[in-house]
């Protein structure tokens, strides 16, 4: 447990604060927050941050209580792990899920930590982390498929302070930094997160100074109580008060030819507040797809799903935690046992979310989107260049389709993470020896809806120097499911067009494959599921996706639209077919998930050209003493 | 004698003034825009302005001309039909647009994605490649193009964009490609994105290159048929247009790449108030344009607004340069609202509009807007010195009322001031992402305020900012028109330059730069610009090696010869530690070369008052009362028409002019200096 030295020990006095203060300050830490993603941005240098974005910040109250932000970091579960003092001038930072609740959630996230000082008191802090392109470890990009445990998976940083009293501890520095492959991006990524959070830093300062610190904390109370306040109304009158709503979704392999697995959450009532539990969920899994999810960071998911719709103004915070209860039993695959592999946690960090909106939508169906969250997808690309020997590493996170959604047609194509956003390709052709041949969305693969799922992605890489690629990817087994009559989407694939003619299948996720000069990489991501009946789908619209390339003729059978020689509605001949479809299939289903898993795996070798995954085994794991 | 004439097409009114090039004497006139064709309102005000000066218009030398044509093109949604030719591969790339959904998690849910300028059934694939070293991977397949340009003819396009991959490092098939759609389809104007945006950024070089292409025929068409009326009207001088990043274009060059003018009614604002602020004597400010529905601010710092890489016009963003002019969704009309789930207090981006507008208008309109909040704190008196209309205050304070009674408050005044409270931040906000954000402090700065609404909220927001004098000029509806024709001739060549220090010399740099300044300098001969009157400047974007995103450092043509690159280095850690914090110790990287060439400015002075005494008794047409801290005061009420030079406007006072009020708040006093211009400090400062 962290000591905090304050040299100022008079305690902060709650004050009384008028609402257009509470309104400014929220508005002045909204800046503050946007802020530091733009200090980062500008200045980090690996592609995975500074142009895909893959970092999160927040600013905490003084007991560590984020009051803006969107990945709920719990400061105070990081606190809880460092034996140490906090004094001012001190930057923490931690790369261990372990020793700090599962804040960040595998090896490759550095945790920056920063408490705010004003007149010798706390009153706040600030933290970042990003996505570090490698870490060391066994594979380039530090998340290895076959890990077992860890300690494959690259450096693990304890929390400890990278800066003592605003004084670089300059050898621990070196001494991590000794561990990765791409030293420069690390040493600048983490460079630009310090200053994000000291940019946020002053930002708070100088609230304290223009409306004094008396003021500025009493308001952030004040704000926390406002999100109380709004969700306890919410759950009032969202969520039945008398019945268990259940969901169950899988991440399709561990990699290791074991799959799919299960996670299952049951919400429900209870007084004011409401139950989130996982128990049901399948034990831990052997490998690395373990997502070891820290509590109040599914609280803060939830509270953005639920309140994005009613107040999308609003600023995000821990004030309505109390009334969120996540129970997520030990061992599991949400909670493996220390010291269980974790870097491959992408998949199950998606798939909450589809959980997530499909137990929300149960009873309001018009607020129910389809499923899309296939994971983030990874591509990792590394060798040693043929005339310079000069080593070169890429990761890369690739997009799919957005769901179908209340509000209209899924994107083709998008990030469903927020601020993320591709690596431009010719930024790639510049600088890694690759070539984009095609990077174009997959016709047909969005579910067919009312509303359209976005169609996933096909990207061809041809590779101009040997090297070896690992992937990450899932919903390559289970579908992307529609919702209120929507289908599902399509699912992922991936293979290579090697140089010599043959074409080879690969896993969804896989390390150390080799490619050579002139092979080409097909990257197909999912598709997202539809929402509503696609037989009501606007025909004049279903004509001009197949004009567009989006949807294909054949395609546009699955919405029950015939199109004539030259690209139009054959009227006649639609409403002829949706008739038809419509009784064939009778009613609509809220949730159409696609062939169950038994018959998944009976066909899975024919449909993907991959065998099919294995029932996974449990064993329990017991660290070493 | 020689007349220079500046017109500014704004949304409701066209401004024009007439300046005598051998006196400085100028001429105003304000005629009513006309939307459908804005070149029917310039000519009707030339007429005007021609007669109140006595002149005929073949008297006109020079017209510069700011306009919104190519803004409301894009915000409208009313541009070409524009085809575009990409590489093979490639044709969903406005489709997926980089695969971005802004806003915050889960905010995919509610986005509304925008329809690409270009439609995916417009697009074609060429078949051709070109390596990121610009080397020929594939060659150009000509007749497979030819058919499917005949396909997109067939589709009826009326503008085309070529914007091929890797083309920034080698334009041969973008050119080639040119050719073969200047054949195809006769006569349809062809932007190429190796010539509009030469840079890395397959999207941003695609967007950028397609929003040219879909705003080029309606700024064609405007500017033929404007210059061809001129002509008629016997004025032979030239036209010119202002660009986004403050420089003038020809009209060729403004109809190639309009783009370039999607700023331009904003930097109009910008170089206005720069212009009218140094006849004052100030040549660091911050810009505060305030209107009914958004506000605009800029930093200008020794005289030269800061121009920033990227316009954005609602949801499209280009990569163009422009007058780095931030916008927020704030002004007069801005709705206050309480959602019921928070209780939260609300201002905007909702705006009741110019119809119904806000409540005191008496047009219909019940919601409480920013103007409504002002009438109940008595900053804007009901009936307006010279205006023609009449401010209903029972309106306004029933519709206050609403907000008050949603969160329990005591009365309408206190809903009233935390409106006003709420939209000052709003506007702080938007100042210091130009000011804070950029690492400039704002209390280096004054504050120039114009548009409708400026004036009213300035002397509170130089409170927030520190930012003293507050500046509100007069007239500020002719201040645009001003900027127009105070605007030097000026052009730019860029290429980009990707190189570390040490892959390059200091030699290798100055020849490059000396190459871009000839290019341009070249143009400006065009234009008839002797070269004694072209200032060369130039720019280098530096970055540390590694890094995304580049920042601009001036360049002066000597300091390279002393220095050198090691010298540009150093400026670039110190931009850099100022903008972030810190600096770095990896080497540094050459992005973009820049020279701007500029034409001599014209010398044009303001009309000076007549010379008064610090008593503005003589302007104090009535009494009034405002609501501050708190309270009601007692307040003079001022007609700015009457004021002299010199006089001094001791607040809590409201003064009145045609298009705008100008509150000075307590403790703080204005004084009107020789150009009509009233300065606002606090009292103990001044």
């Amino acid at each position: 447990m962290a000591t905090l030295v304050e040299t100022n020990t008079t305690p902060l006095a709650a004050v009384d604060v008028d609402l257009v203060t509470v309104d400014i300050i929220e508005n002045a830490l909204r800046n503050a927050r946007y802020e530091m993603d733009a200090v980062l941005f500008r200045t980090a240098m690996s592609p995975g941050i500074r142009e895909q974005h893959d970092e999160f910040p927040l600013i905490a109250d003084p007991d560590g209580k984020m009051v803006v932000g969107q990945f709920g970091l719990s400061i105070p579960d990081f606190l809880a792990g460092f034996d140490g003092t906090v004094e001012e001038g001190d930057v923490l930072m931690t790369s261990d899920p372990y020793a700090c609740g599962a804040a960040i959630s595998h090896a490759n996230d550095w945790l920056v930590v920063m408490p705010i000082f004003h007149s010798g008191r706390i009153v706040g802090w600030s933290a970042m982390f990003g996505h570090m392109t490698d870490v060391g470890g066994k594979v380039p990009g530090s998340l290895p498929t076959d890990a077992t445990s860890i300690f494959e998976e690259g450096v693990l940083i304890p929390p400890f302070k990278l800066y003592k009293k605003g004084e670089l501890n300059d050898d621990m520095l070196r001494l991590i930094l000794n561990q990765v492959r791409m030293k420069d991006w690390n040493r600048s990524d983490l460079n630009a997160i310090v200053a994000a959070c000291r940019t946020a830093g002053r930002r708070i300062v100088e609230l304290c100074d223009r409306f004094g610190p008396e003021t500025y904390v009493s308001t952030l109370n004040a704000l926390l109580q406002r999100n109380f306040l709004a969700m306890k109304q919410l759950i009032a009158t969202t969520i039945p008060a008398d019945e268990t709503l259940t969901f169950t979704d899988y991440i399709c392999d561990d990699g290791m030819g074991f799959g799919p697995y299960k996670i299952h959450c049951s919400m429900y009532r209870e007084g004011d507040g409401v139950v989130l539990d996982f128990t049901g969920t399948d034990p831990q899994s052997p490998g690395s797809i373990n997502y070891y999810l820290n509590e109040n960071l599914y609280k803060m998911f939830f509270g953005i799903y639920m309140i994005m719709v009613f107040d999308p103004q609003i600023l995000w915070n821990d004030g309505y935690y109390p009334l969120v209860d996540v129970r997520i039993p030990q061992g599991t695959l949400l909670k493996p046992d220390y010291p269980a592999a974790l870097s491959c946690r992408t998949h199950g960090l998606g798939r909450i979310f589809d959980i997530l909106g499909g137990l929300l939508g149960q009873r309001q169906p018009e607020f129910l989107c389809a499923a899309g969250f296939s994971s983030s997808p990874h591509l990792m690309y590394s060798g040693n260049r043929t005339d310079t020997g000069e080593w070169f590493q890429l990761y890369q996170i690739g997009f799919g389709g957005i769901p179908g959604r209340p509000f209209g047609d899924g994107p083709d194509g998008h990030s469903l993470w927020p601020s993320f956003t591709n690596v431009p390709n010719e930024f790639l052709e510049a600088y890694f020896p690759l070539r984009i041949e095609r990077y174009e969305t997959v016709a047909d693969s969005g579910g067919p809806g009312f509303f359209r799922g976005g169609n996933g992605v096909d990207i061809a890489y041809r590779f101009l120097e040997p090297g070896t690629i690992s992937i990450h990817d899932d919903r390559w087994f289970t579908y992307p499911w529609g919702v209120n009559g929507g289908e599902p989407g399509m699912r992922s694939r991936k293979w290579l067009d090697r140089a010599d003619g043959s074409r080879e299948v690969l896993p969804s996720k896989c390390d150390n494959v080799k490619v050579l000069v002139g092979d080409v990489l097909h990257y197909v991501t999912w598709g997202g599921g539809g929402f509503g009946d696609p037989y009501t789908r606007d025909p004049a619209l279903v004509a001009l996706e197949v004009k567009r390339g989006l949807v294909t003729a054949e395609g546009a059978a699955r919405y029950g639209v015939v199109l004539t020689g030259d690209g139009g509605v054959d009227e006649a001949a639609t409403s002829a077919l949706r008739e038809r479809l419509s009784a064939e299939r009778g009613g609509t289903k809220v949730f159409e998930f696609g062939p169950a898993i038994d018959e998944l795996r009976e066909r899975c070798l024919e449909e993907t050209g991959l065998p099919a995954p294995q029932p996974p085994v449990f064993r329990r794991v017991v660290a070493p003493a | 004698m020689t007349y220079r004439l500046g017109v500014d097409v704004g949304g409701t009114f066209t401004d024009l003034l007439l300046i005598d090039e051998d006196t400085g004497a100028t001429h105003r006139a304000k005629t009513p825009s006309t939307p459908a064709d804005q070149s029917v309102g310039v000519l009707v005000g030339i007429d005007k302005v021609c007669s109140l000066a006595g002149i005929e218009p073949s008297a006109i030398d020079h017209v510069m001309h700011g306009t919104t044509v190519a803004t409301n093109a894009v915000l409208e949604g009313k541009g070409a039909t524009v085809g575009l030719v990409v590489t093979q591969g490639y044709k969903q790339v406005l489709q997926v647009a980089r695969s971005f959904v802004p806003g915050g998690l889960a905010a995919w849910i509610i986005w509304p994605k925008p329809e690409p300028l270009a439609a995916l059934e417009n697009t074609v694939e060429a078949v051709e490649r070109v390596d990121a070293r610009g080397e020929v991977v594939t060659a150009l397949d000509e007749d497979d193009l030819r058919t499917k340009l005949k396909y997109l003819r067939a589709q009826g396009v009326d503008a085309v964009t070529v914007a091929l991959i890797n083309s920034f490092a080698n334009t041969a098939h973008e050119q080639r490609i040119g050719e073969l759609v200047a054949e195809e389809i006769p006569g349809v104007p062809i932007s190429l994105s190796s010539v509009i945006l030469p840079e890395i950024r397959e999207y941003e070089r695609t967007l950028t290159t397609v929003a040219n292409s879909y705003v080029r025929p309606t700024v064609g068409r405007y500017l033929t048929n404007l210059e061809a009326a001129l002509r008629g009207k016997g004025i032979s001088g030239s036209l010119h247009v202002l660009r986004s990043d403050g420089g003038l274009a020809g009209v060729g060059a403004a109809t190639a790449a309009p783009v370039q003018l999607l700023m331009s009614g904003p930097a109009g604002g910008v170089s206005g108030a720069s212009w009218v602020a140094r006849q004052s004597g100030y040549s660091d400010l911050l810009t505060f344009d305030m209107g009914g529905t958004s506000t605009d601010v800029a930093l200008v710092q020794d005289g030269q607004p800061r121009i920033g890489r990227e316009t954005t016009v609602g949801s499209l963003n280009v990569r163009a340069s422009s007058v780095d002019v931030r916008t927020v969704g704030a002004g007069g009309g801005s709705i206050a609202h309480v959602p019921e789930l928070t209780k939260a207090l609300r201002v905007g981006p909702q705006s009741a509009g110019a119809e119904p507008g806000p409540a005191a208008y008496g047009r219909g309109g019940e919601a409480p807007t920013v103007t409504d909040a002002n009438v109940v704190l008595g900053y804007l008196p009901p009936s307006l010195v010279g205006g023609e209309m009449t401010l209903d205050v029972e309106a306004a304070r029933a519709a206050v009322q609403t907000v008050a009674d949603a969160i329990g408050l005591a009365d309408a005044e206190t809903a009233a001031a935390g409106i006003v409270d709420i939209v000052n931040e709003n506007m702080f906000g938007a100042l210091r992402l130009v000011s804070v954000q950029q690492g400039f402090d704002p209390r280096d700065f004054a504050l120039v305020a114009f548009g409708g609404a400026g004036p009213l909220h300035a002397n509170a927001l130089a409170k927030l900012l520190g930012s003293w004098p507050v500046i509100v000029p007069p007239s500020p509806g002719v201040l645009c028109a001003y900027g127009d024709a105070t605007t030097s001739l000026r052009d730019e060549s860029a290429r980009t330059f990707i190189r570390r220090f040490s892959e390059t010399s200091d030699t290798e740099v100055a020849e490059a730069l000396a190459e871009l300044a000839a290019e341009a300098q070249g143009r400006l001969d065009a234009e008839g610009v002797a070269r004694e009157d072209q200032t060369v400047t130039y720019t280098v974007d530096v970055r540390y090696h590694g890094q995304g995103f580049e920042v601009p450092v001036p360049v002066d043509a000597a300091a390279l010869g002393d220095g050198g690159l090691a010298a540009v280095g150093a400026r670039f850690d110190t931009e850099h530690t100022r903008l972030f914090t810190f600096a770095l110790d990896a080497e540094h990287e050459l992005v973009n070369l820049r020279a701007v060439v500029t034409g001599r400015p014209p010398t044009v002075s303001a009309p000076e008052l007549p010379a008064g005494t610090a008593d503005a008794s003589a302007a104090r047409v009535g009494d009034t009362r405002v609501y501050v801290d708190g309270a009601w005061a007692d307040a003079g009420l001022y007609d700015r028409a009457l004021l002299a030079a010199g006089n001094v406007v001791t607040g809590p006072a409201v003064v009145t002019e045609m298009d705008s009020t100008t509150l000075v708040l307590p403790g703080h006093a204005g004084t009107v200096d020789a150009v009509g211009t009233i300065l606002i400090r606090p009292l103990d400062a001044a």
